[in-house]
């Protein structure tokens, strides 16, 4: 039977080993060169291939790039933990552990999200020292990063769930999931200026959510409310978590 | 091997099974696993043995039945369970781009180690395997044995009640075979420590088990002490001859009618429920023909050929 005192104890046990899989998954994915390159680079290039035909301004191109910089980095490993870990047995390891299976999501999603938001402050800082941007409102600056971070990792975390021992397989899935949201999200162009269609599909997209914030975070004008832009970050990291619980542990149960 | 200090049960199989498809691959499986004993779970390729190693430490779930460990369903609180096992499994698992120190000090953290003692049992535990001049080198720089050490210093540094052996020495050098199976024997005489071992070395499952059970085509066949399967057997006891001559035939030497006969290097293994008698009356026959005997004994039945008696031999390895 499971007393009150056993159900907490195992619940603090479940976070310990929570920051444990984190600090795992930061010392084996994430802290290597080609991972900390790419996740500066090439959402720094891919806005700046995109704003150089359109002049935008600053106070555009700042958030859009600091938005995209989290959502590649937050976003960008996390598909690719779990079949890594089944491609190297490791994962076997981890399941025949202590560790819940909502333990070991949960410390993949709080690596993604640490380094998404660390990460989307060098473009940031760079930003504040080369540019005139300036941060007018850090609250919702800083509830874009952290839950823009949170909902993003997420994403990745839902993304690893296929059965597959193909990290190939799931950086395609990846790629094809998240590059179209950036167009829908108001990172090139804010929300207010883009065609009906994409302020239809914009609601869709977590990153819109995030990027409003951030923008309004450099002083621009919003185009939800702080709250909404809140409580959908909230909404989807929930739906992400609950989603991908469900078919991991399928694909868990499946997969020998 | 000593008896061992019988206490509670450690490992409670009871009713399972698990189908892969229409595929049943463990067919109602039943057994218990005292405190402080070593069971050994042999069976040919493809018998049952890794999925219900498998079931047992809840990497898979169960089709039906259940499995208690350390007295916890496995599948009801899984977490709870897990605290109390350590698991080698069949297929090396360290984190490549982690050193050995980072691998073991991770399964330390993961299975609750307190701080203060990690430093000391991690030490002790890469003493123990021969690894401590090898704490700085990655999971990757590692050969086939060092990783299989790791595994068990990974699995070990806990300090588990028990331990799950998945294949543990197969492919590995004598040296590191021998290793292991000395460490495990001083972990469970010394502390006590149930050992849950599969194994396809008889020898192996013979020298380390107070137990074991046969699995053959998911279904368990039988389940006792090594002696006593072998006593199942004592049809299988027999004499090994050789002469010093190579090209001595065997309607020479052996008329027993009904035996079976197997030819070795300059000679044969005869079966037989007498092989006292048999080998006096080879010996005798030996001396009148003027062959030379090199070396003449007895032997008792092997588990191997217990395990052959009982599965036939001729599984494929699937």
């Amino acid at each position: 039977m499971v007393t009150a005192d056993s159900a907490m104890d195992e619940f603090l046990w479940q976070v310990r080993v929570t920051w444990v899989v984190a600090k795992k998954n930061v010392m084996v994915y994430y802290l290597k060169p080609p991972v900390l390159t790419f996740g500066v680079i090439f959402p720094l290039f891919f806005y700046l291939a995109f704003a150089a035909g359109h002049k935008a301004p600053v106070e555009v191109m700042v958030p859009g790039i600091v938005a995209m910089a989290l959502f590649f980095t937050a976003s960008a490993v996390g598909p690719l933990i779990t079949p890594w870990e089944r491609q190297a047995k490791t994962y076997e390891r981890l399941v025949t552990s202590p560790a819940s299976l909502s333990a070991i999501l949960a410390g993949d999603i709080l690596a993604g999200m640490t380094f998404g938001v660390v990460l989307s402050l060098v473009p940031l800082a760079a930003a504040l020292v080369l540019t005139s941007a300036q941060i007018a409102q850090p609250l919702p600056l800083l509830a874009g990063l952290v839950l823009g971070a949170l909902a993003f990792s997420g994403l990745g975390v839902l993304l690893a769930a296929p059965a597959t021992e193909g990290p190939s397989q799931v950086m395609m899935l990846s790629n094809l999931v998240r590059l179209p949201l950036i167009f829908v999200s108001g990172v090139f162009v804010p929300l207010a200026e883009m065609p009906a269609w994409g302020q239809w599909l914009s609601p869709l997209s977590p990153l819109s959510y995030c990027a409003d914030l951030v923008r309004v975070g450099f002083g621009g004008e919003p185009y939800f409310s702080f709250a909404v832009d809140l409580m959908a970050l909230l909404g989807f990291t929930a739906l992400f978590i609950v989603v991908a619980h469900y078919f991991h542990r399928k694909t868990r149960d499946r997969v020998v | 091997m000593n008896s061992f200090p019988s206490s509670s049960r450690s490992i409670v199989a009871d009713g399972l099974t698990r189908k892969f498809g229409d595929r049943i691959a463990v067919d109602n499986v039943s057994f218990t696993v005292d405190g402080g004993e070593v069971f050994g779970f042999l069976g040919p390729n493809g018998a049952g043995k890794s999925t219900t190693a498998r079931m047992l430490t809840g990497f898979i779930p169960v089709t039906t039945g259940k499995a208690l460990i350390a007295g916890y369903d496995i599948a009801e609180r899984p977490s709870t369970a897990r605290r109390h096992i350590g698991v080698v499994p069949e297929e090396a698992n360290v984190y490549a781009d982690l050193t050995v120190w980072q691998n073991v000090m991770l399964m330390a953290e993961l299975h609750g180690v307190a701080k203060a003692n990690r430093d000391t049992r991690g030490k002790a535990m890469l003493e123990s395997f021969d690894l401590a001049t090898r704490a700085g080198q990655k999971g990757r720089q590692l050969s086939k044995g060092l990783r299989q050490r790791l595994m068990l210093c990974m699995a070990l540094v806990s300090e588990p009640e028990i331990l799950f052996l998945d294949e543990p020495t197969s492919g590995l050098d004598v040296a590191s075979a021998r290793l292991i199976r000395e460490v495990i024997t001083k972990m469970n005489r010394e502390r006590g420590m149930t050992v849950f071992i599969t194994t396809h070395n008889m020898d192996e499952a013979d020298q380390l088990c107070h137990r074991v059970a046969i699995i053959d085509k998911g279904i368990l066949a039988a389940i006792d002490t090594p002696a006593a399967l072998r006593s199942r057997v004592e049809s299988q006891r027999s004499v090994e001859v050789r002469f010093r001559e190579s090209t001595v035939k065997q309607e020479d030497v052996l008329s027993y009618p009904g035996s079976r006969v197997v030819m070795i290097a300059n000679g044969f293994r005869v079966f037989g429920s007498e092989p006292g008698r048999m080998a006096q009356e080879i010996a005798a026959k030996a001396t009148t023909l003027g062959l030379h005997i090199e070396s003449i004994n007895t032997l008792a039945p092997t588990l191997e050929e217990v395990f052959v008696s009982i599965t036939g031999g001729l599984h494929g390895n699937g």
